[in-house]
């Protein structure tokens, strides 16, 4: 019988200062393998300083279908950002 | 098939009209450039459609690790050994990023992986003609790569999202993939009169299957229209042809080889090279399986898969093991 390897997300910090950033997926045994996996295929070029990878598995994703009844709500709250509000040309610094 | 599911006649007027609306909207995405997203709604006929390129994609750059594995060992030179061994990594790479935007339609790797093995699932049919030589590795990669750069570069723009991101990746790596072997080709051609024949041959055996890698010619290309409006095809294979044509034949120039075609010509008017017929029924008898080494070709990747099988249990047995103890 064949074995089927779990899937695994693999995310990459590119540098100190940035966070990690999904990249693709590999297929490991365990975490440990699916983090040398990982950095056999998506860090060849020194594409990164540190990896995370996570069973796919594991994931939650929201629903695209309700994405305008999650998001929408944004939509009508401009005074959320800052030009919404007015203020006189002589004000300076604000 | 009886709608089991759907009593009335009203609810499949429904399901149809709802199913309408999401296909004009998709169709409208797609024509603005949007990317589609894995769990975004799409049409059956894209999601096969994509699933079968992609994969066959990934087959490629797996199966083409086959012919220049075949000279790793009897590499002239430590650096040349170096260097073809970090390009056959990246085509293992390659692949693994494609097999991984695959996935996210909905089909598994073991699935794909079967596909390959039963001849059901096509790769580039560059890969069935044998490496003879040295020089062939030079060839492939100022060639073949060569060409293959030209057919990937417009796919990092393609409208499924994965796939366009695992174009960008494998498109900044394959530049170097061509350089070193135009390098490689260089060196022969400026090397004693054995070496640069050495590279003449090669140049001669792979110009023209390189050239078959752009796909037939348009008007016999029946998927491309569809594709073309999908935007996973971005332009058409004659185009792309004659594109790499023109690019290349200066780059044999300067290497002192002769393209094996005597009517290739420059024209003035066109401001495009002409160029001699294609053999298309080598095409498609090599497209059908009958390539030198199609045979061998996939005995390799079978017996490697179940040579490894162990590997995968093992590694499978023991991350069992390891959480049965964790757990207790």
């Amino acid at each position: 019988m064949t074995a089927i390897l779990p899937l695994w997300e693999v995310f990459v910090r590119a540098k100190n200062g940035l966070s990690h950033r999904h990249v693709g997926s590999v297929h490991a045994a365990d975490a440990r393998m699916a983090i040398q996996a990982a950095r056999d295929v998506y860090t060849r070029r020194m594409e990164g300083v540190s990896l995370w990878v996570l069973p796919s598995a594991a994931i939650t994703a929201s629903d695209p279908g309700e994405a305008d009844a999650l998001f929408a709500p944004a939509a009508d709250k401009v005074y959320r950002h800052p030009t919404f509000y007015v203020v006189p040309d002589n004000v300076k610094h604000i | 098939m009886y709608t089991v599911e759907l009593g009335k006649q009203n609810d499949v007027e429904a399901v149809a009209a709802v199913d309408a609306a999401r296909h004009a909207m998709f169709e409208a995405r797609v024509a603005a450039d949007d990317f589609i997203e894995p769990k975004d709604w799409m049409p059956e006929a894209y999601r096969k459609t994509l699933i079968r390129q992609i994969s066959q994609h990934a087959h490629s750059e797996i199966v083409g690790m086959l012919p220049e594995g075949n000279w790793l060992t009897r590499a002239p030179s430590l650096r040349r050994k170096a260097i073809l061994l970090a390009k056959i990594q990246d085509e293992c790479g390659h692949g693994l990023y494609l097999y991984s935007a695959a996935e996210t339609l909905g089909i598994s790797r073991e699935e794909m992986t079967e596909a390959l093995h039963a001849g059901r699932a096509k790769y580039s049919t560059i890969f069935n003609y044998p490496t003879l030589t040295w020089a062939d590795m030079g060839a492939i990669g100022w060639l073949v790569d060569g060409a293959a750069i030209l057919n990937q570069v417009p796919l990092q723009r393609t409208s499924y999202g994965p796939y366009a991101r695992a174009m960008v990746r494998i498109c900044k790596e394959e530049s170097f993939h061509q350089r070193q072997g135009y390098e490689c080709m260089m060196q022969l051609a400026s090397g004693t009169p054995a070496q640069k024949r050495m590279a003449q041959d090669a140049l001669n055996r792979w110009w023209w299957p390189a050239l078959m890698m752009f796909g037939p010619p348009d008007d016999n290309s029946p998927n491309s229209a569809q594709s073309m409006r999908w935007r996973i095809k971005r332009d058409s294979n004659d185009e792309l042809r004659q594109k790499f044509i023109d690019v290349t034949v200066p780059q044999a120039e300067a290497l002192g080889l002769t393209i094996p075609d005597p009517d290739l010509k420059w024209n003035e008017d066109r401001g495009a090279y002409d160029y001699g017929a294609i053999d298309w029924e080598e095409f498609y008898a090599v497209v059908r399986g009958e390539g030198p080494v199609a045979k061998d070709r996939i005995k390799a990747r079978i017996d490697a898969w179940e040579g490894q099988a162990w590997v995968r249990e093992a590694a499978n047995a023991y991350a069992a093991k390891q959480n049965q103890q964790a757990a207790a």
